[in-house]
């Protein structure tokens, strides 16, 4: 009895999840379906569901118009490079605040994370000021560093959770092995944490690949990234829905599949190397 | 060589004094077993010495040099703790040759020495394991082993047998004994089991908040425990302490007598009391004896052929010659 009930609690369980899951998948779904319309059938009133035409030429237009490698270029160096230099950061600050804590560690941590809770657009005008004193305005470097800053306390945070959980002992082991700072870090600390790190990596790449308002307010065309590639297909030239949704499916492909890969890593590199 | 002396060592964690300055030396090649109940300062002791803690005040000294400030790694010490703390990522052999890939060791000779380790532990099958695959006992030897290379010149052991079950912990601590026998390196072994502190060690330090109650070789702290407080966490089961009326015959506070020095008859004897529990071990038996005025229950080992059972009465009488007395400060008065 107890195990039917707990048989129709599942299936109920499970539809709702799939509920759930479909409707937060569904803009994007509707975008890609809306990338193999035409105009027309894009605006389409009522909305035409699958049974469409489907056509490539959104595609053909859109990479005819603008130069999409140059942008994606462009991504894949600002989400790399700010998540490269956020980690080689965070490593030694998580380790020091999870290993070594001071009375005042939990107020960095709380205080880290209120900046994030600041409005972006407040720091605006002084950032845009720097970036023009330093010349580096339109750069891919000054996006690298803006937005590894605005990442660094997720990334700090999640690293000091996960360090949080691997136990002193074997850290205290490694120092009575002989191991230096350096070594404790790179030989112990960092091969127990790898799954935490690239978890990190992961989170971080798609928040830094996302990012729109700093890369759309600091970039014009040497270091846009695919952000303002979509952005172009908005407003100025009336709404071209089909062409800005084959813009918007072509700028989040990259970062889609890389999510789809990882996340398999990611849960059998959850289960590893447990003791005890 | 592997002398260990502490002169004045203290530690305070915040306002919270854990060891008061105390000194004590551990000579060269000897196993010292630090037991108390928990709580009582002995592991914070051992990671004073091994420099995982940092001393508030005092000094310590390793084969002559004072080694205060220096670091854990260049103490020329070796761990185990507890929890093992294997490096979950590297295989077995790994684990081992990690100390000799941080001093730099030749490869070689690495080899050599992992080699004799393995042997020695009968870990050889097991090398390229990792000790999530392995059992309790055997990553218990693996961090024996990953000790052992270093060539130390004293080993610290941080209850190392405690997560082990009650038979594995037996043959641990042979093992250990024996290991020491061979190396004849200085050890010094944190526990707060005393049967563990008695059969292994040449010299016990008890601690109590902090504090050297006493220090001796086990047989010294069995024979002539020099408060009430060793008496009683010293041997099992447990020393009678006997207060009152019973004591003051004697002209002091408090007499303590073992419970295997206690003679049983059911004729005549100086105490007529009641058996509560009979606890049959086979060898020995042990009975909880009520009725002894100052004393409920009274423990007492007799021969496990002695037909007794709960609801008995009989004698007691106590081995004068075998006596603990005293004072009312709880110290012992000879």
């Amino acid at each position: 009895m107890a195990r039917a009930i707990t048989q129709q609690r599942k299936v109920i369980n499970t539809a709702a999840a799939w509920a759930v899951g479909l409707l937060i998948f569904f803009p994007i779904l509707w975008t890609i379906l809306t990338s193999f319309k035409t105009e027309a059938q894009a605006i389409a009133d009522p909305p035409i569901f699958l049974g469409f035409d489907w056509t490539l030429e959104n595609y053909t237009a859109v990479l005819e118009r603008s130069n999409y490698g140059r942008f994606l270029w462009n991504s894949i160096i600002i989400a790399g490079g700010s998540t490269f230099l956020g980690i080689l950061i965070a490593v030694p600050a998580a380790w020091s605040m999870a290993f070594v804590p001071s009375k005042r560690t939990k107020d960095i941590l709380l205080w880290m994370l209120s900046t994030k809770m600041l409005p972006a657009v407040g720091v605006l005008y002084p950032i845009y000021l720097i970036c023009i004193q330093f010349g580096i305005l339109d750069s891919k470097i000054a996006l690298v560093f803006i937005l590894m800053l605005i990442n660094l306390p997720i990334i700090v945070w999640m690293l000091y959770t996960y360090f949080k959980e691997i136990p002193a002992e074997i850290l205290e082991a490694a120092r009575m092995d002989g191991a230096s700072l350096k070594e404790e870090v790179l030989y112990v600390l960092t091969p127990m944490a790898i799954p935490g790190i690239a978890s990190t990596i992961l989170l971080n790449v798609i928040l830094a690949w996302n990012e729109a308002f700093w890369t759309l307010n600091l970039t014009a065309a040497k270091a846009a990234p695919l952000t303002a590639f979509i952005a172009s297909y908005s407003s100025p030239e009336g709404l071209f829905y089909a062409k800005l949704s084959a813009a918007s499916t072509m700028a989040i492909a990259p970062i889609l599949i890389l999510g789809w890969f990882s996340q398999k890593q990611l849960v059998s590199g959850l289960t590893f190397g447990a003791v005890k | 060589m592997g002398q260990i002396k502490l002169s004045q060592v203290s530690k305070r964690f915040g306002e919270v004094e854990v060891i008061p300055p105390l000194d004590l030396t551990i000579e060269d090649g000897e196993f010292t077993v630090f037991v108390g109940p928990s709580g009582c300062g002995k592991s914070t002791l051992l990671r004073l010495i091994a420099g995982l803690e940092d001393i508030t005040s005092g000094h310590i000294e390793i084969d002559g040099a004072d080694t205060t400030y220096v670091p854990p790694a260049k103490r020329g010490l070796a761990m185990v703790f507890q929890s093992y703390a294997l490096y979950p990522h590297m295989s077995v052999k790994k684990n081992i040759a990690f100390p000799m890939r941080m001093a730099k060791v030749p490869l070689e000779e690495q080899e050599r020495r992992i080699a004799a380790a393995a042997e020695a532990l009968n870990l050889t099958d097991y090398l390229d394991r990792r000790p999530g695959q392995l059992s309790g006992g055997q990553r218990q030897r693996v961090a024996i082993g990953r000790a052992i290379v270093r060539e130390p010149q004293a080993f610290l052991f941080d209850e190392p047998l405690s997560n082990l079950d009650a038979a594995l912990r037996v043959g641990m601590r042979m093992e250990i004994s024996e290991l020491h026998k061979k190396l004849k390196t200085t050890m010094v072994y944190v526990t707060h089991d005393q049967v563990e502190a008695m059969t292994m060690a040449d010299r016990i330090v008890v601690l109590r908040a902090g504090f050297i109650e006493q220090v001796g070789s086990p047989l010294e702290l069995y024979h002539k425990p020099c408060n009430e407080f060793v008496a009683g966490f010293i041997g099992s089961p447990k020393m009678n302490l006997i207060k009152g009326e019973e004591a003051a015959k004697h002209g002091v506070a408090t007499i303590g007598i073992r419970p295997e020095h206690v003679d049983v008859s059911s004729t005549e004897g100086t105490w007529k009391a009641t058996v509560g529990v009979a606890e049959h071990l086979g060898s020995d038996t042990f009975l909880h004896i009520h009725g002894v005025p100052g004393c409920d229950p009274m423990t007492v080992r007799v021969d496990g052929e002695l037909p007794v059972k709960h609801g008995d009465e009989i004698f007691l009488t106590p081995q004068l010659d075998k006596l603990h007395k005293f004072d009312a400060q709880g110290l012992r008065v000879d």
